[in-house]
């Protein structure tokens, strides 16, 4: 299968480009390994359509790029696109507390996604804590599926949110309404989880709540895999891209998260002119400083580094505990020595971890860029 | 100013840590340089069996006195290094390699080896994920398999080394009683003219499957695509983690060579054993292997006070016990422990 343009992640980003892209070009194909266009945020219930004209393949991962370009999936085989488009999103920060890995506990987005495909939250207690504005979202969510949220955990203070959301008013009306459904849910800013233990949830500050569940987010981390098996260039662990939404590889864009975490607007904006530039349309310019003021709001208290105890797990593939990783001095090093960061999530999940925490930065990606049945690897597309 | 070292390793990879242990333990002063992390070349990319080898008498003779040597450090050994004394299981496809499994064992038994031929039913109950139909194979009981780089750290620790952390670029640079060479692949760059030749080799890890695979299993051809020096070869070498995941190999190809053999070298590990079609993959890379034009290693002096200790091809985990042993000897002038003429470096020309 061959097409003009080859769209990776059908969340808000993905979709504008696709709507952007078929309003010129011929053959557009829009790949995304969910069931339904929408991404994280509309999971399920995307607010944009997929344009007619182009080819929308669900349910379709992609575990290997090439130069070229050349997409290699486990449904459809390779596919090879002139151009490309990453909209690949983004996906939590879990950040290691004594007790973040017993059963009960889950990620703030990640329980948002069970619930949405039927996990059952009624008359639940449940804690949504961390930080930003995901927060908010998904308690809401939870609300709306008969949960009973018993308190959010904000780590900025208070006088950090307030001058943000004043500079961006066209955020408010998204803000209240929001808060309007969660008349009566405790909001407690500058203030985070240290403990789990037996159903119980212990607040910086002291405070102890009993809960069912706890949801946490401490943020979003980009997923620039892809782009970096393409050998695209990153920036302060952002996808690089020119005011085009290009990359460092001619003829590969990026949208949407990866270049930088914006949520929606940012996403939609970023997607439009990825698909105009893909095929040669004029584009507007980046309004830009969402993303820097939404990053300086919501920056990490340090103090949320220093939760984790010597016996607490950091990377749960490999069972490696925070003390055994501390004599090392780098995550290459850290990773030979313990495996930490070698199993089935390569590092997805605890080398952001050990960044926050130990300063480290990751290396280089490997394919596949996900777990794939050894099949599939055994195919040697580049020959006929 | 600290005095100048007796001997100074170049290379921290399981070679160099290995010499660096050896050479301690024996009494000098040693000191080691890498330009990377200590066990981050060659050695953190290959499998890390230790396993005996019987494709020439000099082989046979390093592999099994190193294998000997592992078993006796085996309880220093900490516990991330894994150790397994897990034996290796050679598979036979049909009556022909079949006859070759019936040789190896009496090579194996002469030299006072433990193992046992495998008929097609024991195979089977050895390995239940081998495909049906293979003629038989061959246990053999004393091979094991260790984790390299935690190894690497451990001998290296053992030392007491100071590990510098810097690129040399002349080994006459270097002050030093002694200076070894222990660059693997890269040995060339620091010796130019030496005959080793970077082999690149793939491998896959999947995620765990306890169970699937007992045993480090090589087809009996394994030998034809190590020794022989066809520019591309590919051989069953399925190799379980103490974790259940399975390394699988293993590839050959030199530099002129850029086909990707990971695609065939996944065809023939399904060829032997079909149930892997599905395990999934997590993580695929390469690494290089030192050949030189026997596959046998380079050990001993190469011209005045340089020495090399490189050349291992696809068994320097295995070796490096036994290379330590025997450049030690030459360094401090005592006679080797095993005969050590087939490993000089004066058998080739520089
Ligand atoms: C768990 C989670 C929940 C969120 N919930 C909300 C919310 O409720 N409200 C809100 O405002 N914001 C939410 N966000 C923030 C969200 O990132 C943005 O609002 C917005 O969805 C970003 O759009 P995007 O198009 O950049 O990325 P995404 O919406 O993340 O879309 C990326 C898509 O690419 C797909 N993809 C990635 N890699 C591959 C691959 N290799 N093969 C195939 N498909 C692939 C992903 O499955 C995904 O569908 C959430 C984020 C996360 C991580
Ligand atoms: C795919 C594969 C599978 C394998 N499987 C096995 C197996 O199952 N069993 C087995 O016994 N063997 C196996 N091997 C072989 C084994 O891994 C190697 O023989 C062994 O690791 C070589 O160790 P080394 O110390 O010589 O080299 P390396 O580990 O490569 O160490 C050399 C070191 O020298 C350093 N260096 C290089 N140049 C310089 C310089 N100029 N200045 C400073 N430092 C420098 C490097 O940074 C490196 O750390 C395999 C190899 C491969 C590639």
């Amino acid at each position: 299968m061959k097409f003009d343009v080859a769209i990776l992640g059908a969340g808000p980003a993905g979709l504008a480009a696709a709507r952007a892209a078929g309003r010129r070009s011929a053959s557009v194909a829009l790949i995304d390994d969910n069931v339904t266009a929408g991404g994280q945020i509309w999971r399920g219930a995307p607010r944009i359509a997929v344009p007619t004209g182009v080819r929308f393949f669900p349910q379709t991962r992609v575990f290997d790029l090439r130069p070229g370009f050349m997409l290699l999936t486990e449904s459809h085989g390779a596919m090879e696109a002139s151009r490309l488009i990453l909209a690949t999103g983004a996906r939590e920060l879990l950040l290691p507390f004594p007790g973040w890995t017993v059963p009960g506990v889950f990620g703030a987005g990640g329980l948002q996604a069970l619930v949405k495909s039927g996990l059952p939250v009624g008359g639940k207690r449940v804690m949504v804590a961390g930080s930003g504005p995901l927060l908010v979202a998904v308690a809401a969510a939870l609300r709306t599926a008969g949960a009973r949220v018993v308190g959010i955990t904000e780590q900025v203070p208070l006088g950090r949110i307030v001058p943000f959301l004043a500079k961006y008013p066209a955020k408010l009306p998204q803000a209240f309404a929001l808060r309007a459904r969660l008349l009566g849910v405790p909001y407690w800013t500058g203030t985070w989880p240290v403990r789990f233990d037996e159903g119980m949830v212990t607040l910086s500050g002291g405070r102890t709540v009993a809960v069912d569940y706890l949801a946490c987010g401490f943020g979003l981390v980009p997923n620039t895999e892809a782009a970096q098996l393409l050998g695209c260039r990153l920036d302060g662990g952002f996808v690089a891209v020119d005011s085009r939404q290009e990359t460092s590889v001619a003829g590969v864009y990026c949208a949407g998260e990866p270049t930088g975490i914006g949520g929606l607007d940012k996403a939609l904006e970023d997607g439009e002119r990825a698909g105009a530039a893909a095929t040669g349309q004029a584009v507007n310019p980046s309004r830009g400083a969402f993303v820097r003021d939404l990053a300086a709001a919501f920056h990490l208290d340090p103090r949320l580094f220093d939760l984790a105890e010597p016996s607490t797990v950091v990377c749960r593939c490999e069972d490696v505990a925070l003390g055994t990783l501390r004599p090392y001095r780098e995550w290459r090093e850290a990773k030979l020595m313990t495996r930490c960061g070698m199993g089935p999530c390569q590092g997805r999940i605890c080398g952001p971890i050990t960044n926050c925490l130990l300063g480290w930065s990751a290396e280089s990606v490997r394919r596949p860029l996900v777990p794939v049945a050894a099949e599939l690897l055994s195919k040697d597309v580049l020959q006929p | 100013m600290t005095p100048s070292p007796d001997v100074m390793i170049v290379g921290a990879g399981i070679v160099g840590a290995a010499c660096a242990y050896e050479l301690a333990r024996a009494g000098a002063r040693v000191e080691v340089i890498d330009s990377g992390l200590p066990g981050g070349g060659a050695t953190a990319a290959g499998m890390g069996h230790l396993v005996v080898l019987d494709d020439n008498e000099a082989e046979l003779a390093l592999t099994k006195y190193s294998v000997g040597l592992w078993h006796s450090l085996a309880k220093e050994l900490p516990a991330a290094a894994e150790f397994w004394g897990c034996g290796t299981v050679w598979v036979a496809a049909d009556e022909v390699e079949m006859a070759g499994a019936l040789a190896k064992l009496s090579v194996y038994r002469q030299n006072g080896l433990a193992a046992e031929l495998l008929d097609e039913r024991q195979l089977y109950e050895a390995e239940p994920n081998l495909r049906a139909g293979l003629a038989g194979g061959l246990l053999v009981n004393g091979d094991a398999m260790v984790y390299a780089p935690v190894a690497t750290r451990f001998l290296l620790e053992q030392s007491k080394a100071k590990v510098t952390r810097a690129a040399v670029t002349s080994l006459d640079d270097l002050k030093a009683g002694a200076v070894v060479c222990a660059t693997g692949a890269m040995a060339p760059a620091l010796v130019p003219g030496l005959r080793v030749r970077p082999r690149k080799g793939y491998l896959a890890i999947t995620d765990r499957y306890p169970g699937f695979a007992r045993h480090p299993l090589v087809e009996l051809g394994y030998l034809q695509s190590a020794h022989g020096d066809s520019n591309e070869s590919v051989a069953f070498n399925v190799q379980p983690r103490p974790t259940g995941q399975l390394l699988i190999g293993s590839s050959r190809q030199y530099a002129d060579s850029t086909a990707s053999l990971l695609e065939p070298m996944l065809a023939r590990a399904f060829a032997y054993m079909p149930g892997l079609r599905a395990c999934s993959v997590i993580r695929t890379w390469t690494g290089f292997r030192a050949s030189t034009p026997d596959k046998l290693p380079m050990i001993g002096r190469l011209r005045d006070r340089i020495y090399l200790a490189t050349g291992h091809e696809g068994l320097g985990v295995t070796t490096s016990l036994g290379t330590a042993k025997i450049l030690t000897a030459e360094i401090l002038g005592y006679a080797p422990p095993i005969p050590a003429w087939p490993y000089r470096v004066e058998r080739f020309d520089v």
